[in-house]
């Protein structure tokens, strides 16, 4: 370890004592907020607000029955945004996964088909590896010939729809008959298992979180107080009793229909595989240096093209988790997708959960909570009788909001020099 | 030219005072297409020396010192570092051989903390997550014993330090590994007075320690307070290598902009 020993007489006014107390703590996350570093927070806000508007407009809104169907509709949004994610925090853009995901749903169903036969699991890693396949070739293009991903992807969203539309068909469609597929969006956990599997995540999360924060206090450097660690484990407790509550509640018409849909676990799963992924690992961390500065992380011996690669690799992946989805809820796939629509849904879903469409910030959780944003105003819109043509003006008209609190809190960010 | 030119041969020469060198360049040419950057550069870097790299605008100084560092490969030309022959062809390269560069752009990322920054490129890993702590720990330490105290928090992203502060982190990044030579290009030219005499404090103690020091400056004054030897690169040449006690300004300055002198240094009394 290099140390000096004299060091010169100190300049300027001593480093502060970390905050020890919750309450200090506190006022050194709010003068983060106050500094621009929102996070979540606009977002959460917008979506409470969304949800007392359409709330008062129409009580069927916050109904168990709704809500249960709104996270339903959400998934699809918020794990094309989580791949979008991967682009955007290389400064970078993939306009195809819309079609890619589509493509994804065409292979699975394909190869379920009664007269191939393969089993379902085996279906889905087929159309899985077929996407992350694709995010290979147009990131090795983007990266190894220098196009710009603008364009790469453009080429891959009108050649992929091109691809399906030769499997389908023109005005053709696969129906999907495999039982455990169409479960993924449509089959529930019984209640019990519900309890049991929130018990364990949110009981896995507080012993990580925990064990992080004691580890961190114990070598003295700066760590929440105790308190607030014991209060976000107890709010993620409540906050999945919450869910697991209001999913487990009867929300059948005529049969009784309850329990956690699978298509929420599998949301979960994927956003914390990739929370992980970007937060903990050496990979993730290379994602936002190249973000941030790419020629600095090139001098520190970062190879960009590989992690630019890998990068596209899992936002096609990623789009592929989606496509599942997608044709697991309609129960078939059909030329009628419109991957154009989702794709610019999954871009204003990640943008309007916090991520910089510059590159360098943004999280897996902005994606999840976008994409809820955009469903709720799809969903809440419909319940109100609205046309398509107005629930396309008020998403829009929320993206622009979201990217004006992103830039005006950034205005008060103090500038790098 | 060069008072170096003579005692070219497969293995190290040894160098004209019977010390071997740190590392050893000899004939050094990097070429962009058609156009010649650097011609035929020799040049020893000692240890526990400060050498300063002066050159105006354009005579090759950011190529030369990029050749060191592995970011461009030299056309042609051989490198020998503690008397053993290398090939630095990527900054992989050259930080294994403990080669570590302060670029003048500083090449932090805004968005990244400053622990992020310090260990860009080598994180240590337990299992398969980032070793928040021990970086952390590390870090701490190597701002400690450089006294750079002024930063609120090693977590928050260097968007938010000042131009002093960032520079710091950029030196500290280099000093954090265990480095034989540290490369610092114009790191004094974006700095207040103070900050000036506190890096320039800190180069000094860096050289004392047995560090090599390569500085690139066209600050003169930096030039005569810090540096022990002085390279003049004109228009790609290396046309003096010489100790401090032989240069003044003027001499200095008539080899930038001409490639010599006919002066010779008035005695002066050492800097000790």
């Amino acid at each position: 370890m290099s140390k000096l020993d004299d060091a010169p007489p100190v300049p300027e006014e001593a480093k502060p004592e970390p905050p020890a107390t919750a309450a200090g703590y506190l006022r050194t996350s709010l003068a983060r907020v106050k500094g621009g570093e929102t996070g979540v927070l606009p977002v959460i806000a917008g979506l409470l607000l969304v949800s007392v508007l359409f709330q008062s407009l129409n009580s069927n809104f916050l109904t168990a029955g709704n809500l249960v169907n709104l996270l339903v509709q959400a998934a699809v949004f918020s794990l094309l945004a989580m791949g979008q994610v991967f682009a955007l925090l290389l400064g970078e853009i993939d306009l195809s996964i819309g079609f890619v995901a589509g493509l994804s749903a065409v292979v699975m169903a394909e190869r379920v088909q009664p007269n191939v036969g393969w089993p379902w699991w085996l279906a889905i890693l087929s159309a899985l590896a077929v996407c992350a396949a694709i995010g290979a070739l147009q990131g090795s293009l983007i990266t190894r010939l220098g196009l710009p991903s603008f364009v790469v992807t453009l080429g891959g969203l009108l050649f992929w729809q091109g691809v399906m539309l030769v499997i389908l068909g023109s005005g053709g469609s696969l129906l999907i008959q495999d039982a455990q597929i169409n479960a993924i969006s449509s089959g529930n956990l019984s209640r019990l298992a519900g309890w049991v599997l929130m018990l364990v995540v949110v009981g896995v999360y507080g012993v990580y979180t925990w064990r992080v924060d004691a580890h961190r206090r114990e070598a003295g450097l700066t760590a929440p107080p105790a308190a607030l660690t014991l209060t976000k484990i107890v709010l993620a407790l409540l906050g999945g009793a919450a869910l697991v509550v209001l999913c487990n509640a009867d929300r059948g018409i005529l049969l009784p229909v309850y329990g956690v849909p699978w298509v929420v676990l599998l949301v979960f799963a994927v956003l914390a595989a990739w929370t992980f992924l970007l937060g903990r690992t050496r990979f993730g961390l290379y994602i936002y240096a190249i973000g941030g500065n790419a020629e600095a992380a090139r001098r520190a011996g970062v190879g960009l093209a590989r992690i630019r690669t890998y990068a596209f690799i899992l936002a096609s992946f990623t789009a592929g988790i989606a496509g599942v989805a997608y044709a697991s809820r309609l129960r078939s796939i059909s030329t009628a997708i419109d991957g154009g629509t989702l794709v610019l849904y999954a871009v204003a879903a990640a943008v309007i959960g916090g991520t910089s469409l510059f590159g360098g910030r943004g999280k897996a959780i902005h994606g999840v909570l976008g994409g809820l944003v955009i469903a709720a105003i799809d969903n809440g819109m419909g319940l109100l009788g609205f046309s398509a043509a107005s629930k396309y003006m008020v998403t829009a008209v929320v993206l622009i909001v979201a990217v004006t609190i992103d830039a005006v809190a950034r205005r008060n960010r103090p500038a790098g020099t | 030219m060069s008072p170096n030119a003579e005692g070219r041969s497969a293995t190290a020469p040894s160098d004209e005072a019977g010390e071997n060198p740190l590392l050893r360049l000899r004939g050094i040419s990097k070429s962009f297409g058609p156009v010649r950057a650097l011609t035929d550069v020799d040049l020893d870097i000692l240890a526990g020396k400060v050498t300063a790299l002066a050159g105006d605008n354009g005579a090759g100084k950011s190529v030369l010192i990029k050749c060191i560092a592995g970011i461009h490969a030299p056309t042609s030309g051989e490198m020998w570092w503690d008397g053993r022959h290398v090939h630095i062809e990527s900054p992989r390269d050259a930080a294994a051989l403990g080669i570590e560069t302060v670029y003048q752009d500083l090449a932090l990322c805004d968005n990244l903390d400053i622990v992020e920054n310090m260990f860009l490129g080598r994180e240590r890993t337990r299992r398969a997550a980032l070793d928040q702590e021990s970086m952390e720990h590390s870090a701490l330490d190597t701002l400690k014993s450089l006294a750079v105290t002024s930063v609120k928090s090693i977590r928050q992203p260097v968007a938010s330090l000042s131009g002093g502060q960032r520079q710091s982190v950029a030196i500290a990044k280099a000093v954090l590994w265990n480095s034989k030579l540290v490369i610092m290009d114009e790191p004094t030219a974006a700095l207040g007075v103070a900050q000036t005499a506190m890096v320039l404090q800190l180069v000094r103690r860096l050289a004392d320690r047995g560090v090599a020091v390569l500085i690139v400056s066209h600050n003169m004054n930096d030039v005569f307070e810090v540096a022990d030897r002085i390279a003049v690169l004109h228009l790609g040449r290396m046309v003096a290598v010489r100790p401090i006690e032989e240069l003044d300004r003027q001499i200095v300055v008539d080899l930038m902009t001409t490639g010599q002198s006919t002066r010779v240094a008035q005695p002066r009394p050492s800097r000790e």
